[in-house]
């Protein structure tokens, strides 16, 4: 009965530290909140194995019985096997309850292993994808702050920019410029205008899974050499900044979002409007609505 | 009279060296670069006003000569001699004004705001501590071979399908931080104490789960005997 016990207990333990995952999960705020997902999980795991070797070392019927040879099979024998079976079943007492804490632990744990499945998608917050802070006229700065000029983006080199007074955590508020020759634009006939002399602009944050696009592909000698691409690290999706920012080459689903940009009075880089469509990762919805400014 | 012939004498070894380096080009170099280093279409780019940076960077490396045209030149062990590549720089730096081949002075840099930079502008292709690694089409080398006057000359030029960064964008002193920084990077300080070639997640994970997946095993074991005995 005391093995019985035990196991009912690890059961329970199992399924609340199942819960402590989901509940460090939810609270943001933990101090080495990675350090308690794991201790929680392999608590769980770890609590869960020994119910289970209990159960199967001391509460599963085993019975040895030895076959004798060459005698026949009898009626009565079985019904003895029958018997015995169902007499060492007996040793399960409390079977509701044994039953109920596997349940709480194993629902638990399935529970806390999905919880991360939360972050994967905005089912209950998009409206990072859609609202940006990029309005008509606001200028593009770089990482000090300070605006950019034309004059400053040159051929063959690439910047990050931000929009000025954003966040520049939140996920439109970065850029990728570029300068290419005005010849080599092939812009789509949607896209029309949206580069300034040659400069055009476009998020950094990759279509596919969100990572920041950090790398530039320019020839040096264009006959001989790869055609300038943007290039996402993570998963090597590749744009072509000429034409809109098509995916050229790996997992991405869409266009990198474009920024409309504009040269003011004094030489200064600023937005036309909003991005054509929405920045981030995708998703089912990522085509719902345009993004627009927010408040 | 005596210095008259002295500079006659140098003038002359000068301009046999410039000769001579227009032997080596019409061997490995023209016929790419055409005659007179002004290029062919579809084969190579002129080198009028390239200088003697790009030359003396091309050829140091031994991504110069390439095998044959459209491959990406990489690092390799060179085919000329120092003579001939110092009389092949001195060449092309003569076919037009073009930048002279740096001289950084990493000394003056900092590590940690040349580890910043490197971030910014170097690390999404190079990786962080400079092992290389690939972008569609081409292949970021490592950089520990590179050195200072190397690294100051590629930033500037931008070979093959790297960006090309002027003084605007990093400065010369930043430039000198950035060298200081991947001089570090090749000998990185580990405090974890295994780097596993220093190239990440990869080699990590395969790392425990060798060591994770042994010590499963051996309780499997354990739990099997036991339950045998």
């Amino acid at each position: 009965m005391r093995a019985e016990t035990a196991a009912i207990l690890l059961f329970l333990l199992t399924g609340l530290f199942s819960v402590a995952f989901i509940v460090v999960y939810a609270i943001d705020r933990i101090p080495h909140q990675t350090q308690f997902l794991g201790l929680a999980l392999g608590g769980a795991l770890v609590s869960l194995a020994a119910a289970l070797i209990i159960t199967g070392l001391k509460l599963v019927v085993t019975e040895e019985l030895v076959e004798e040879y060459p005698p026949p099979l009898h009626a009565g024998e079985v019904d003895l096997i029958a018997t015995t079976v169902e007499e060492g079943g007996t040793r399960l007492t409390r079977r509701r309850l044994f039953k109920l804490t596997l349940l709480a632990a194993g629902g638990g744990l399935a529970t806390a292993a999905l919880t991360p499945a939360v972050s994967f998608g905005p089912i209950l917050r998009v409206k990072d994808f859609f609202g940006t802070p990029w309005t008509r006229g606001r200028r593009l700065v770089d990482e000090n702050g300070t605006p950019y000029k034309a004059s400053d983006i040159e051929e063959k080199d690439f910047y990050t920019a931000f929009a000025e007074g954003a966040d520049k955590e939140e996920a439109g508020a970065s850029v990728v410029l570029v300068r290419l020759p005005t010849s080599s634009l092939k812009l789509p006939s949607e896209l029309q205008g949206y580069d300034a002399d040659g400069i055009v602009a476009y998020s950094k944050i990759c279509t596919h899974a969100g990572c920041a696009i950090s790398m530039y592909r320019v020839p040096t000698f264009a006959p001989d050499e790869p055609k300038p691409a943007l290039v996402c690290p993570c998963h090597y999706s590749t744009f072509d900044p000429a034409s809109g920012g098509t995916v050229q080459f790996g997992p991405a689903g869409r266009p990198l979002p474009m920024l409309p940009l504009e040269i003011d009075g004094k030489g200064h880089l600023r937005a036309k409007g909003n991005f054509n469509e929405a920045v981030g990762p995708s998703w089912w919805g990522v085509r719902s609505r345009k993004p627009s400014p927010h408040a | 009279m005596r210095w008259v012939v002295v500079i006659a004498a140098l003038t002359l070894v000068g301009s046999a060296a410039a000769a001579d380096g227009k032997q080596v080009f019409g061997r490995y170099c023209v016929s790419c670069h055409g005659p007179n280093g002004a290029g062919v279409a579809d084969r190579g780019p002129s080198l009028h006003g390239v200088g003697a940076r790009a030359a003396d960077f091309y050829l140091r490396t031994g991504y110069m000569p390439l095998k044959h045209v459209g491959l990406q030149p990489r690092r390799s062990r060179l085919l000329l001699d120092d003579a001939q590549i110092a009389a092949l720089v001195r060449y092309v730096a003569s076919l037009g004004s073009g930048p002279a081949v740096p001289h950084p002075h990493p000394e003056r840099g900092n590590v940690s705001a040349g580890m910043t930079l490197f971030r910014s502008h170097c690390a999404g292709c190079h990786q962080i501590v400079a092992e290389g690694g690939y972008v569609t089409n081409a292949v970021p080398p490592a950089l520990g071979d590179a050195t200072p006057t190397q690294i100051a000359e590629a930033v500037r030029i931008g070979p093959y399908v790297m960006p090309t960064f002027s003084t605007k964008a990093i400065s010369d002193d930043e430039l000198d931080s950035i060298i200081r920084y991947v001089e570090y990077a090749k000998h990185p300080d580990n405090r974890g104490g295994w780097a596993l070639g220093n190239v990440g997640p990869i080699p990590e994970g395969l790392v425990s789960w060798f060591i994770a997946g042994t010590a499963l095993l051996g309780v499997c074991l354990v739990i099997g005997k036991r339950l045998r005995a």
